[in-house]
């Protein structure tokens, strides 16, 4: 019973006149609820520790849980990457996980369906291993032109960088257990140019660095990277090294976020990178502007080259190029009076087991592949240093001015900035992305800038390196424990088919004598233990003839190849949205149209899910839904927050996220799905003695399950990926590996992850407790390092170069290297030492030699071996490109890699007729409100407000000669499609001066396609299948098109269209490939 | 009404310290916004983790081709906006001096890409809010005291006292506050009130990547923006600035104030805001005046007038 | 796109304004503002007229200020959009707050000028309680009449705030005249002097009030003079000059030209209101109303600071 001053008291009036807020504006009227609301961070019931599951910086995530309901997703403060932040993708995670939009039921469609139909799990998860079965029966073969193969060619699978590395563990071993070799993930599309060009030049593919490590250097230069946009959150070291005076320079064709908050931007023609670093690495050489110290005793400079060498001539080919096949032998390469292997690349393909050419000279040279000759004089005219100082000769201001569209001051400005801000007192960083990656040369492109770094004595220091800024959450761990076809897990190279290979002759046709991979019996062997256990022993080679083999290129893009040509027809989507995603989206539809079933898992109903119903082949008439056989099974995914395992960022950090809460309906994380798929299969052909099955029946796969819905436990897969020993011990090391099969390991450069039972993936040492490099935050590989080859950050002696710039260095009195990193090197091997003559494998590598994976312990400025497309980077002109190559008779990479299809044509060469028709270049990037294909953002409401359209960027003088209307719509038209775009006419977009012509470059974001909340067409309905032949990644980032005002024709009329300007510019199936008669197949060429 | 209270609502900033002013004997520091723009790179992380946090409804698709802005303005369906502004801007003017001996305009911060032959480029960004005003006009006028000022001299709209009488709207000098249509009710920034009651920090701030938006107690942001632009005017920043820093400007001082690059209106910010109840007193005296007039002619009026007479 | 300065030098944010317009609806609020003043001046006329013993003008008054009030009551919640929850308005008082201090006026306004009313037509209630009421109703009058000024004024809305000082007078003067048409047309030629008499005061006050306004408000005078609002101003001025001139000179010979005064003098009235608000709504609406005057002063202070 309330008195009379109880209501008093309630009545703000009685407050205001009894209290000290006479005017009733602060204390006296705070209300109820503002009196009793309590932050839902405070009420929560716990709090689990995640990571973000967009992009690779991997921040920090705290999930807070009410009622087993998630409440709220903010950064980690502890974080040392991220320091509690997250941009506005990290900052949607809640609506993305527990909003509307994500399907919780089984969908279906029939063959010949027009509507989804439900399914209960169970049943699509029986009728799903029956097709498995079936299928692989129908498609298994076990010699391919003569050479066994022991494979199954009719199921295929895309994705796996959304996903957990256990989860991409498990769909590997599975797949190869069943004989499937065509597994890729984004990894393919991304950044595998990165890992060749990264691994070839300093023996790891993955970044050598960490985004924190930035704020250490002098100068940063973004180059193919869009990072403010991308990675917002690891663009904060840029800025914070800005603050400490670091100059920072973009480098792009498109004036973007990233390059606003630089100090200088330098606008560059799209594809035409090569020139531009090619010019520095030039000024650099011709003024002995090196860091010669570094250079001489770190890199390659002074190995000498085999005689048969042959510099690139006029028309920009190398030795050992075969017209014919359009590929070279990289025989010619080699250095003289030795032979070594790329720690990465091309590897096992020519089956050097015939292999290792025979030497010329002295006899006991054949015994082993002998050792390099160098001169440390730098002057032998075939020395590598030479080489490349006449190779780069041709790279001159002017050229550079000319193929790039920089001016010559600005041009010079660069160079000074980076001789200036290097050396010993000061570092320069690379910061690289998918704007390197994406071109038929792209290797070459990290390899350019790799190439510099090491003249410039940038890598393995403070503030140095190339940062590899990667694009999905685990897409680094989808590299090193991959789903990808021509790696095994820790870039061992897949074999190819070659006659009678056996273990010994994989091993030695692909191990170098010195450095870490002269291990590689080791890695193997605990793999094949790993995969096949007991059943792996000495007496059956540990089951290597159980690995399938390959027979050449077998990427995302051969399989839709093999889609189209009818050989592949199951197909498995995790979390990849190829017909949004992949370059020419057109192909990738009819190359799923043609399948018998297609299995899609996702969060939403993703245009790869439902381009039988509505997809532009539907709208124009060519495809009618009734016509397609194609059997859909939708199954709903769960998010990172509904599961155990481990994301591998963009630093090659391994985080472990804890699952917050079960998902509802049927939504089942992809380690359910392998394992219990596995499981079914297994089951189905228990009783088979067929020896096409043994592989998949003796695979070890009894993995503990928990939870209402029998979920296998990831730490339990983990473990596995650690390795351990006979009696089941967890390894701490990979040096603890073995090859005489007492050692099992799922990925060797993993093995240390779980060493001695803890799992350091999940430790979290809050980033002020411990330095810069934060090696007590979860776990890096390898050997938790985390700045790579940091033996480079101390002179040959052991010494710091300087103080500001130590890093890690010799202790003499405690004889052993020390520092604020792990030592990339052997702790107590010191500086001092020279291996004895006929060394083997680490023991060969000198206390000089801070490139411990190469086979001579040195940076390669030169790549003997790895890279298909020649031993140093040299400028083509992208597949389609408005301009003649000026350096060069070819105008494109003579190695790439084409498809010829009907439905991937290409442009006219520039100066030949039909040239004007596709008169503009293109770029693509990412906006920082979008993710990739827009799978986990255009269906999430918060992110599609920012960024609800499509648009295409243009300059003002572009626009005014097109007559393009601000907000307007504009249709861009290719030989592959046509789409429309609104109009965003900007000062950003700038036409470049290329000799007479003048270029004018259309901007893209390519999220959009036509499903979701926010839609519109794809840009890559554009694009066309032309790679990179030492990575078979596409070339999306550099392109041709024309544009025209107004909206596109639909229907019939779209097709047209296309046809219209295809006739116009006389395109044929010879058009851009150098080749007469090219013929219609699907076989690469 | 006694001229004590006059003084009182004439706002004067005396300690720029309103939460003493509004009733809280011993109350926590006065905490607020300082929103760098210089390195804000416009990824709206601020507005997302907002509307996350605060429940902010998604309010439509509407693409504007005003560079990447979507978000159109401060609203009661968003409480973080941020703007988007390219400019060409005479070389050496808004930026600094070459640097170095390379002869090329090689500038700190925006205006770096050389577009023209004497332009230079820049894209400006800043994230709006609202600014917690010493003297809140909308607090001032609104007539049910759902718009209050809290321990910690911020101003928070109550939405179990709001009756959306829309008062408050045109009173901002701003342009911050607005009704959700399909609500009734006024929302605005709460400087996230039940996160600091916690002792977090607001939700915008605490994701910002690269640390434009500081969040802190007001004393101390107002030192630490006055060295950032030095730093930057020292750096050869010319057109850096500061905007709503200032206890004695027309609303005593921005409980969540800039760094500015460029003039407060190309933001879509008013050059000089004043809080309109700084006049009330002024025009209570005045209707005062005209009341008892209108009252005093209406009587007079009557005086002497003759019934029936033809006037 | 990229911004660009127009030739005067004034930018702004791709055209958008720098304070959010009132999202007040015209015929609520300006309604509001007009039958404000009428209620309020009718209270005042009643309560002369019942103590002069002019009844008939009297009865109409109260009945008319009775009214007025009852829609500008209805007007004010329609406006809300919590309706319900308009007794909040009572929570507190706040002399910071037009709205907050002229609802606290009706809560007394509004039972007087009832009660009076009433009091036309219970003959229980003794004359002398209706003629208490009345001309409490007509005390409080003058403010319902005058606060509305303060009302718009106390706004970041360039014309409205830019007028505070002349807006009050306006308001009464608009109110007179209101009050005095309403009474012109409703009563016996005979009794309408005084009323003659206000409303040609009325008028003068209220013409004069603009004129001044629009000279305080300097180039945000252009809302009041163009566009939809300058064409209410015009047709208000016309109106209420008319009526004036008629109310002085015609009206007390005939009662339909009184009655034409009076609806003139009224519509003139509500024409004001309408234009006031108007103006207001097209100042705020263009930032160029907002930045353009705060430049000026910003530049005028920073001159001074030199000098």
């Amino acid at each position: 019973m309330k008195t009379p001053r109880d209501l008093l008291e309630i009545w703000p009036v009685a407050r205001q006149l009894g209290g000290a807020d006479r005017l009733g504006r602060g204390a006296a009227v705070k209300s109820k609820g503002s009196r009793e609301r309590v932050a839902r961070t405070r009420t929560a019931d716990r709090v689990v520790k995640s990571v973000c599951p967009y992009c690779a910086v991997g921040c920090g995530q705290n999930v807070f849980v009410s009622d087993e309901r998630v409440v709220q997703i903010e950064g980690d403060p502890d974080a040392p990457h991220s320091r509690g932040r997250l941009c506005p993708k990290g900052s949607a995670t809640l609506q993305l996980t527990t909003g509307s939009s994500r399907e919780e039921h089984v969908l279906y469609r029939r063959p010949y369906a027009t509507e989804w139909e439900r399914l209960d799990l169970d049943t699509a998860m029986q009728m799903i291993a029956d097709r498995v079965v079936e299928t692989r029966a129908e498609g298994f073969e076990w010699e391919s032109e003569e050479a066994r193969v022991r494979r199954c060619m009719s199921i295929a699978a895309l994705g796996g960088a959304t996903l957990d590395n256990e989860e991409n563990y498990l769909i590997k071993k599975l797949l190869t257990g069943l004989g499937v070799i065509q597994v890729e993930n984004q990894a393919r599309v991304c950044h595998s140019s990165t890992v060749v060009g990264l691994g070839t030049s300093f023996g790891r593919g993955a970044s050598s660095t960490l985004p924190g490590d930035l704020q250490n250097a002098d100068l940063i230069v973004l180059q193919g990277s869009n990072m403010a946009e991308a990675h917002p959150v690891a663009f904060q070291w840029v800025v914070e090294a800005k603050r400490r005076g670091a100059t920072i320079v973009h480098i792009d064709p498109h004036y973007s976020r990233t390059s606003a908050l630089a100090d200088l931007f330098v606008p560059i023609r799209a594809g035409s990178d090569i020139a531009f670093l090619g010019g520095v690495i030039n000024h650099v050489i011709q003024n002995d502007l090196d860091f010669r110290e570094y250079v001489v005793n770190y890199t390659n400079a002074p190995t000498i080259i085999g005689e048969a060498f042959r510099d690139v001539d006029a028309e920009g080919l190398f030795s050992g190029f075969d017209p014919g096949n359009g590929e070279y032998n990289p025989d010619s390469w080699q250095y003289e009076g030795a032979y070594v292997e790329a720690a990465s690349g091309q590897r096992d393909q020519a089956g050097h087991l015939e292999g290792i050419p025979p030497k010329s000279g002295s006899a006991e040279e054949e015994v082993d592949r002998g050792s390099a000759s160098l001169d440390l004089t730098l002057q032998h005219p075939r020395c590598v240093w030479q080489i490349l100082k006449r190779h780069f000769a041709s790279y001159t201001p002017e050229v550079v001015e000319r193929v790039t569209g920089c001016d010559q001051r600005t041009f010079a400005e660069v160079c000074r900035l980076f001789v200036e801000n290097s050396g010993r007192e000061r570092t320069a960083a690379f910061v690289h992305g998918v704007g390197w990656t994406q071109h038929t040369i792209g290797s070459q492109y990290i390899r350019c800038a790799s190439i510099l770094q090491l003249l410039l004595g940038n890598m393995g220091r403070p503030g140095g390196g190339v940062m590899a800024m990667r694009g999905h959450a685990s897409i680094q761990g989808s590299s090193d424990i991959p789903t990808l076809f021509d790696t095994l897990p820790g870039y061992i190279p897949t074999p190819h088919a070659h006659a009678h290979q056996d273990l010994d002759s994989f091993v030695l046709s692909n191990a170098p004598d010195k450095g870490f991979w002269a291990d590689m019996r080791h890695y193997v062997v605990s793999l094949l233990k790993a995969w096949w256990g007991a059943t792996a022993t000495a007496e059956n080679d540990y089951c290597f003839d159980y690995l399938p083999r390959l027979t050449g290129s077998h990427g995302t893009y051969d399989t839709v190849m093999a889609q189209i040509g009818g050989e592949v027809k199951g197909y498995f989507l995790f979390g990849q949205n190829p017909a949004v995603g992949s370059a020419n989206n057109r192909m990738q539809r009819l190359g799923m149209s043609k399948l018998d079933w297609l299995v899609v898992r996702d969060f939403s109903l993703i245009e790869s899910a439902t381009w039988w119903k509505d997809g532009p082949e539907i709208e124009s008439g060519e495809m009618r839904t009734e016509d397609i056989a194609t059997e859909v099974f939708f199954l709903p995914a769960a998010a990172h927050t509904e599961k155990d395992g481990t994301f591998t960022n963009t630093q090659r950090m391994v985080q472990w996220h804890h699952k917050a809460v079960e998902p509802r309906g049927d939504q089942r994380s992809d380690l359910w799905f392998a394992y219990h798929l596995g499981r079914m299969i297994r089951e189905r052909l228990a009783d088979s003695d067929d020896p096409r099955d043994r592989p998949l029946l003796d695979l070890t796969w009894d993995y503990p399950c928990e939870g209402p819905y029998a979920d296998p436990m990831a730490a339990a897969v983990l473990a596995e990926i650690n390795g351990y020993d006979a009696d089941g011990t967890l390894l701490s090391a990979y040096t603890a590996l073995k090859d005489d099969g007492s050692t099992a390991c799922g990925c060797w450069i993993y093995c240390g992850a779980y060493a001695d039972g803890v799992n350091y993936t999940a430790r979290r040492t809050p980033a002020g407790e411990q330095n810069w490099t934060c090696p007590e935050w979860t776990w890096a590989w390898p050997a938790n390092r985390r700045i790579l080859y940091n033996r480079a950050s101390a002179d040959p002696e052991g010494r710091p170069w300087s103080e500001r710039k130590k890093l890690v260095w010799w202790d003499e009195a405690e004889q052993k290297w020390t520092g604020l990193d792990t030592p990339d090197f052997e702790a107590t091997k010191p500086p001092s030492y020279r291996p004895p003559e006929g060394a083997k494998g680490p023991a060969a590598i000198a206390g000089t030699d801070p490139f411990i994976m190469q086979a001579d312990g040195r940076g390669w400025l030169f790549a003997p071996a790895g890279v298909a497309d020649g031993p140093l980077p040299t400028h083509y002109e992208p597949q389609d490109s408005p301009v003649r190559n000026p350096m060069y008779g070819r105008q494109r990479n003579p190695a790439r890699q084409l498809y010829i299809h009907e439905n991937n044509r290409f442009h006219p060469d520039p100066g030949g007729p039909g040239d004007e028709v596709f008169p503009f270049a293109v770029t693509t990037y990412r906006l920082t409100e979008h993710f990739t294909a827009g799978g986990m953002s255009r269906w999430t409401p918060y992110l599609a407000e920012l960024q609800p359209e499509f648009f295409c960027e243009v300059s003002p003088e572009l626009a005014g000669e097109r007559g393009l209307t601000h907000g307007d719509w504009a249709t861009l038209v290719s030989a592959r499609g046509a789409i429309e775009a609104r109009v965003m006419v900007t000062d950003r977009m700038t036409p470049l001066r290329h000799g007479e012509q003048v270029v004018h470059t259309i901007g893209m974001p390519y999220h959009w396609g036509p499903n979701g909340y926010a839609r519109g067409d794809s840009m890559n309905e554009l694009s066309s299948m032309a790679l990179d032949p030492s990575s078979h990644i596409q070339e999306v980032k550099a392109l041709t098109v024309d544009i025209r005002p107004g909206r596109r024709p639909r229907g019939p009329a779209r097709v047209a269209l296309v046809q219209e300007y295809r006739r116009r510019a006389g395109i044929t199936a010879e058009t851009g490939t150098e080749r007469r008669g090219a013929a219609e197949t699907g076989v690469p060429s | 009404m006694s001229e004590s209270i006059w003084s009182e609502v004439r706002l004067v900033p005396r300690d720029s310290d309103p939460a003493t002013d509004t009733g809280y004997e011993d109350h926590p520091p006065r905490l607020g916004f300082f929103t760098d723009t210089s390195v804000c790179i416009g990824c709206k992380a601020c507005e997302v983790a907002c509307k996350e946090w605060n429940g902010v409804p998604e309010d439509g698709l509407n693409w504007t081709g005003r560079s990447h802005d979507n978000s159109i303005g401060l609203s009661g369906d968003t409480w973080r906006h941020v703007a988007f502004i390219e400019q060409r801007v005479a070389v050496g003017i808004d930026d600094g001096g070459p640097l170095g001996d390379g002869g090329v305009e090689l500038v700190t911060g925006p205006g770096n890409f050389r577009r023209g032959e004497d332009e230079s480029f820049r894209w400006l960004m800043s994230s709006d809010v609202c600014k917690h005003c010493t003297n809140a006009a909308c607090l001032d006028v609104c007539p049910t005291g759902s718009l209050f000022r809290t321990e910690f001299g911020t101003v928070v709209v109550q939405a179990d006292i709001c009756n959306g009488c829309g008062y408050c709207v045109p009173a901002c000098p701003y342009g911050v506050l607005n009704r959700r249509e399909d609500d009734g009710r006024v929302f605005k920034c709460t400087l996230c009130y039940d996160r600091l009651q916690v002792g977090q920090e607001p939700a915008c701030a605490k994701a910002c990547p690269t640390d434009s938006i500081h969040f802190g107690e007001l004393s101390e942001l107002r030192e630490l923006a006055g060295e950032r632009v030095q730093e930057l005017q020292d750096a050869g920043v010319a057109s850096a600035r500061l905007y709503g820093h200032d206890p004695a400007d027309g609303v005593g001082g921005d409980g969540a104030f800039f760094l500015l690059l460029d003039e407060p209106e190309v933001y879509g910010l008013p050059p000089d805001p004043v809080v309109t109840t700084r006049d009330l007193p002024a025009m209570w005296r005045r209707v005062a005046v005209a009341g008892l007039g209108l009252l005093a002619a209406g009587s007079l009026s009557f005086v002497g007038a003759r019934r029936g007479a033809q006037g | 796109m990229t911004a660009r300065r127009d030739e005067s030098g004034f930018t702004s944010y791709y055209g958008r304004p720098i304070i959010n317009p009132p999202i007040w609806e015209e015929l609520d609020i300006g309604g509001y503002l007009f039958l404000g003043g009428l209620a309020g001046s009718s209270s005042i006329i009643a309560a002369a007229a019942d103590l002069t013993g002019r009844r008939a003008m009297a009865r109409a008054s109260r009945i008319g200020a009775s009214a007025a009030i009852s829609l500008s009551l209805l007007a004010l919640i329609h406006d809300l959009g919590r309706p319900l929850r308009f007794l909040n308005m009572l929570r507190v008082f706040k002399p910071s707050s037009p709205m907050s201090v002229g609802v606290w006026i009706l809560v007394g306004y509004a039972p007087l000028t009832f009660g009076a009313t009433a009091s036309e037509f219970l003959d229980e209630l003794p004359d002398p309680m209706g003629r208490v009421a009345g001309v409490g109703a007509g005390v409080l009058g003058a403010g319902v009449a005058s606060y509305t000024a303060a009302l718009v004024a106390d706004t970041a809305v360039p014309a409205w705030h830019g007028g505070f000082r002349e807006l009050p007078f306006l308001f009464v003067g608009s109110a007179a005249t209101a009050g005095a048409g309403l009474a012109l047309a409703a009563s016996p030629p005979g009794e309408t002097v005084p009323v003659r008499r206000l409303a040609v005061a009325g008028a003068c006050v209220e013409l004069v009030a603009e004129r001044l306004m629009e000279r305080s408000l300097g180039m945000v005078s252009e809302t009041l003079r163009t566009g939809p609002a300058g064409r209410k101003m015009r047709v208000a001025k016309a109106l209420t000059t008319l009526g004036a001139a008629g109310a002085a000179l015609a009206a007390g010979r005939s009662r339909p030209a009184a009655a034409l005064c009076g609806a003139a003098l009224v519509a003139g009235s509500l024409c004001t209101r309408l234009g006031i608000f108007e103006a207001g709504m097209m100042s705020a609406r263009d930032p160029k109303y907002t930045v353009v005057p705060q430049r000026e002063r910003l530049q005028a202070r920073q001159a001074a600071e030199v000098a």
